[in-house]
């Protein structure tokens, strides 16, 4: 019995049920905000006790955390309280403006909690058939959040989120379900025969044709979910189409988890195929949707779209570095899945007030934030500047390992990537440029902005930039030699 | 030489399913293609049954009574009751004519069987033969969505999806772990009501249920 | 060598099959007059019809060709050939190595080309009607006909229609799904190729609505009732097909004397329940739109190819 555990989930889901309740009251937010910190203390507990006392095995065998995904869980909390944070003052200002009624802030209160929660519930759960429900139910739960606002563009994201990646995922049932089959005849049927950590200790007597065709399935499910090209489509509009927060936690989190599904699943395909099958589908898809992903995003004239398409670049990015494997690899991927989640998120922050104070989300209509509100402005101009990798930040470095180890593992994809990550550049830093400073079409804000997490997030991503602590190199370590 | 008499009797079931596939996929009327999905739902019923029967995997029988519960009675229902309060009855529209599409499934299915063919040698059930059929159950509904125009067809079509993966899971592996099957048909519940909610947006924004409607958001 | 008792069998068959052919018309009417609760005409109708245009004088279009004088005996060859191929009472049929089951179908395609070409030999404007209309049929209609002789002839690895009819008579109790769809596609094929409902009305006096009446409406006197006989003669040996196909049992193996005597009422009764079928199903139906015709055959196709695929699969 192991109740950080028990805490970690259990705290999202109460708070899910509270605010479906009482999510309309004025003090919702309130509560919202001291779920998620109780989520994070009780991660951050949690995350001691693995860095203590090892890997844990519990409830049955039906929950594992090892380092790999205590690392995630204590990202996804700590995202999720600063989101909540920033969600207050962000949704007030949407009230105010009257763009949400009270209704709407309940079903978006209970609905964010309950999101946590299922994606907690993946990356806890040590069952692959439990870890699929989790991952459906996350996308139901942010369904109805991305048509929040109910105009034509976001029910349309919205349609297309749930159709797109509802039969995506069905392909990853598919896949489970021939992983099970291969998995039965060796570990008997019933439930064992599902749990991560039975099928990884006997992965070398899987049948190999069975697991590949059921990799291949369970890399378009998932895949679909992390936004790899050409499963992406749903991605730009449904961050651009739903409210800032929502966006925050979809590209900064739900992309991660769905990685962490897919990872789950590489090592056991690698562990029975013995070749390097699985790792190049993911350097392919993930090359793939790094290059078509920057081209995309050069041509896009909403903030929100663009940004949406430098989540599926930086995804891509991850999922090429962890086809690539071997410990640099590996260790840089897991580093870049950190700072992207905690930058790509403050720069949703800084551009949702951004939007909020232009009163649009075209590029060419925002101009001059600097003038009206610094804080906005600097925020968006380092957010841009630490995504496109410049240093100091944090993800120079991940990108910088990332591509030395292309240079000496896979030298034909370095190209393309240097090419990629130029035109992106190029394109992401002349639109922010007249965005942040120049003369000005933006007014103020009835409430005053929230920014403490833009600057949170990005101070992090700083400090980790310079100086990674040695305990956390170590935990990235231990989890790379995890994903092999 | 010949089979045992469940696994011609699972047989007939399978090629009965694939029928009732192609069946959804060009039928013009709503409330015939949700009788369809019943049927469907019907056919997979009573082929768990047989193979709960032959096999003695008892907690196939519970599984069979959750697909009964859920795909015959309760979501037939819904669905039924969503087109009353949406008052749509119209014949279905499809974005490209009927013998096509026809030809088109017959395409797809020999692609699951050629897909499936390699995985079925290797499985250990009664019923692996069957798996291409699934396979095919799950690509012929998955035409039957990208045909339609209408949103409540291509919702019954991604539901007839999750049937022909029902049927892969019993064919290929005696069916899912139980707490896995609540766990599915929990989210399948759930996308259900979503999707109702969902409908009622949708229409109260457009004025009509046509997906051309939701097709505004392109790459510009 | 040709032996006897298959020769006396063969010939049998056919002067049964010529002679007895319109029955089977005659009692298709009668059910379906029994079903609309009318008193029918009588199940030998038809011969008192063949009798009347017998005996009248057969007029002929001044530009017509001889193509058009030959047609109808041409097509009551074909029939013939036809009635003399498929197994009926017997398997021991000196003619069955002279056709196989895809053979058959060129003899139908045959007689098709024939009454297409004459009825477009005149030049009035129904008659090609009618031929375009029935190719149209015909060329969806054939390639299911032949999807479900091949999954009849993948189970029983020949396509002579003799031995499909030996093999799948004494083969043990087997569920084939395969043969299942192939019998609904073959239902519904023999449909459209008869000219019945819900393909086409036989008896529809409205000309646009026509497809095979239509091109027959250029003659008369003892052409017309040669063309009537063979229509009927179609439907019979249709019929026969199915039969051999799908309830083979009751057909004599080989010359055997007393398996041909037996074989008779048995065929006598499956024909008659055949009959009712076809009225029943006639009766439920309505006449489909020209348009949706292709999409009916399509079905059917689809089911075909269905059963093939399925045989494949399932059952080898």
């Amino acid at each position: 019995m192991n109740w950080q555990l028990y805490l970690v989930l259990g705290t999202p889901l109460l708070g899910g049920i509270l605010l479906a309740l009482w999510g309309h009251r004025t003090w919702a937010a309130g509560l919202n905000i001291a779920m998620s910190i109780a989520t994070f203390i009780a991660a951050a507990a949690l995350t001691a006790h693995i860095i203590s006392e090892g890997p844990l095995i519990t409830a049955n065998e039906q929950f594992f955390v090892d380092s790999l995904n205590v690392f995630l869980v204590a990202l996804t909390a700590f995202v999720s309280m600063t989101t909540s944070l920033f969600s207050r003052p962000y949704m007030r200002i949407e009230h105010a403006h009257g763009k949400l009624s009270d209704n709407r802030l309940r079903l978006f209160h209970s609905m964010y909690q309950l999101f946590v929660f299922t994606m907690l519930l993946v990356l806890l759960t040590n069952n692959l058939g439990i870890l699929w429900v989790a991952l459906e139910a996350a996308t139901l739960t942010t369904v109805l959040l991305v048509s929040l606002y109910r105009t034509p563009a976001s029910l349309e994201a919205a349609w297309k989120y749930f159709i797109l990646c509802g039969v995506g995922i069905a392909q990853a049932l598919f896949g489970t379900i021939l992983l099970y089959s291969a998995s039965e005849r060796v570990l008997g049927s019933g439930g064992g025969a599902l749990l991560w950590t039975r099928l990884e200790a006997v992965a070398g007597s899987l049948e190999p044709t069975v697991m590949s065709l059921a990799f291949v399935f369970l890399l378009v499910g998932y895949g679909t979910k992390v936004g790899l090209v050409p499963l992406h489509n749903w991605l730009p509009d449904a961050h651009a189409e739903g409210p800032t927060p929502v966006s925050a936690v979809l590209s900064g989190l739900l992309l991660n988890v769905a990685l962490y599904a897919l990872l789950r699943c590489k090592v056991l395909v690698d562990g029975a195929l013995r070749a390097p099958f699985a790792s190049h589908l993911m350097m392919g898809f993930g090359l793939l949707s790094v290059v078509v992903a920057a081209f995309f995003l050069s041509r896009q004239k909403d903030i929100k779209r663009m940004f949406a398409y430098s989540s599926v670049e930086h995804m891509g990015l991850i999922t090429f570095a962890f086809g690539m494997g071997g410990p640099i690899a590996n260790f840089a991927g897991l580093l870049h899945m950190t700072v992207h989640s905690l930058t790509k998120s403050a720069i949703f922050f800084a551009v949702g007030h951004a939007a909020q104070k232009a009163g649009t989300q075209i590029m060419d209509d925002i101009r001059g934030l600097m003038k009206v509100s610094p804080t906005v402005g600097w925020g968006l101009m380092l957010g841009s500047v630490a995504i496109l990798g410049l240093p100091p930040f944090g993800v120079f470095a991940s990108e910088f390992l990332i591509l030395t180890s292309a240079m000496r593992q896979q030298p034909w994809a370095t190209p393309f990537l240097l090419i990629a990550l130029g035109v992106a550049f190029a394109a992401v830093f002349s639109k922010v440029q007249p965005m942040v400073f120049g003369e000005t079409t933006a007014k103020s804000l009835p409430h005053p902005p929230a920014l403490i997490p833009v600057f949170a997030h990005l101070a992090i991503v700083l400090a980790l930039g310079f100086y990674i602590p040695p305990y956390l190199v170590d935990w990235y370590r231990e989890a790379a030699k995890l994903i092999g | 030489m010949h089979l045992p008499l469940t696994s011609q009797i699972i047989n007939l079931f399978a090629a009965m399913l694939l029928l009732l596939s192609f069946a959804m996929l060009t039928q013009r009327r709503i409330l015939s293609l949700i009788n369809l999905f019943a049927l469907q739902g019907l056919t997979l019923t009573l082929s768990t049954l047989v193979v709960a029967w032959s096999s003695g995997q008892h907690h196939l029988y519970y599984s069979a009574a959750l697909t009964f519960a859920l795909k015959v009675l309760i979501l037939p229902w819904v669905l039924h009751r969503l087109i009353r309060k949406l008052n749509v009855k119209w014949d279905v529209e499809t974005l490209i004519n009927i013998p096509t599409t026809m030809l088109v499934g017959i395409v797809l299915v020999i692609l699951a069987f050629n897909v499936a063919l390699p995985i079925a040698q290797v499985a250990g059930t009664i019923t692996k033969s069957t798996l291409g059929i699934a396979l095919a159950c799950v690509l012929l509904a998955f035409l039957t969505m990208i045909t339609r125009s209408k949103a409540v067809p291509q919702v019954i079509g991604f539901l007839a999806m999750e049937n022909g993966l029902f049927f892969a899971a019993t064919s290929a592996t005696y069916g899912m772990p139980m707490v896995v099957e609540f766990g599915i048909a929990l989210d399948v519940m759930v996308g259900m009501v979503i999707l109702g909610v969902f409908f009622f947006q949708i229409r109260e924004r457009f004025e009509s249920l046509d997906i051309r409607h939701l097709e505004k958001l392109k790459e510009e | 060598m040709i032996s006897w008792p298959g020769l006396i069998a063969q010939l049998t068959e056919l002067v049964l099959a010529v002679l007895l052919a319109p029955i089977l018309l005659g009692w298709v009417n009668q059910c379906r007059a029994w079903l609309q609760n009318k008193s029918g005409p009588g199940i030998l109708q038809p011969y008192r019809t063949l009798r009347k245009l017998f005996a009248k004088e057969a007029v002929l279009a001044h530009n017509a060709s001889p193509l058009f004088r030959a047609t109808p005996y041409v097509l009551f060859a074909c029939m013939c050939l036809a009635a003399a191929i498929v197994p009926t009472l017997g398997t021991d049929l000196p003619f069955s190595p002279a056709a196989d089951a895809i053979a058959l179908v060129g003899i139908f395609a045959l007689a098709r080309v024939f009454i297409s070409l004459a009825a477009m030999d005149i030049g009035t404007a129904f008659g090609s009607l009618g031929a375009r209309r029935e190719m149209m049929v015909g060329f969806l209609a054939e390639p299911a006909l032949l999807m479900v002789l091949f999954t009849a002839s993948l189970i029983s690895h020949s396509t002579s229609l003799a031995t499909i009819v030996e093999r799948l008579a004494h083969m043990d109790f087997v569920i084939y799904p395969s043969l299942a769809f192939a019998g609904v596609a073959f239902t519904m094929v023999s449909l459209a190729e008869n000219a019945r409902i819900p393909v086409d009305n036989p008896s529809t006096h409205l000309e646009l609505t026509m497809i095979h009446e239509a091109m027959v409406l250029e003659y008369s006197g003892r052409h017309l009732a040669l063309i009537e006989w063979s229509a009927a003669l179609k439907l019979f040996v249709y019929s026969c097909i199915g039969i051999a196909l799908f309830f083979p049992f009751g057909i004599a193996e080989g010359g055997d004397a007393l398996g041909l005597l037996l074989a008779l009422p048995a065929l006598a009764a499956k024909l008659a329940v055949g009959g009712l079928a076809l009225a029943v199903i006639e009766m439920l139906s309505a006449k489909m739109r020209i348009f949706r015709a292709p999409e009916f055959l399509g079905t059917a196709f689809l089911l075909a190819v269905l059963a093939m695929l399925i045989h494949f699969l399932l059952e080898s």
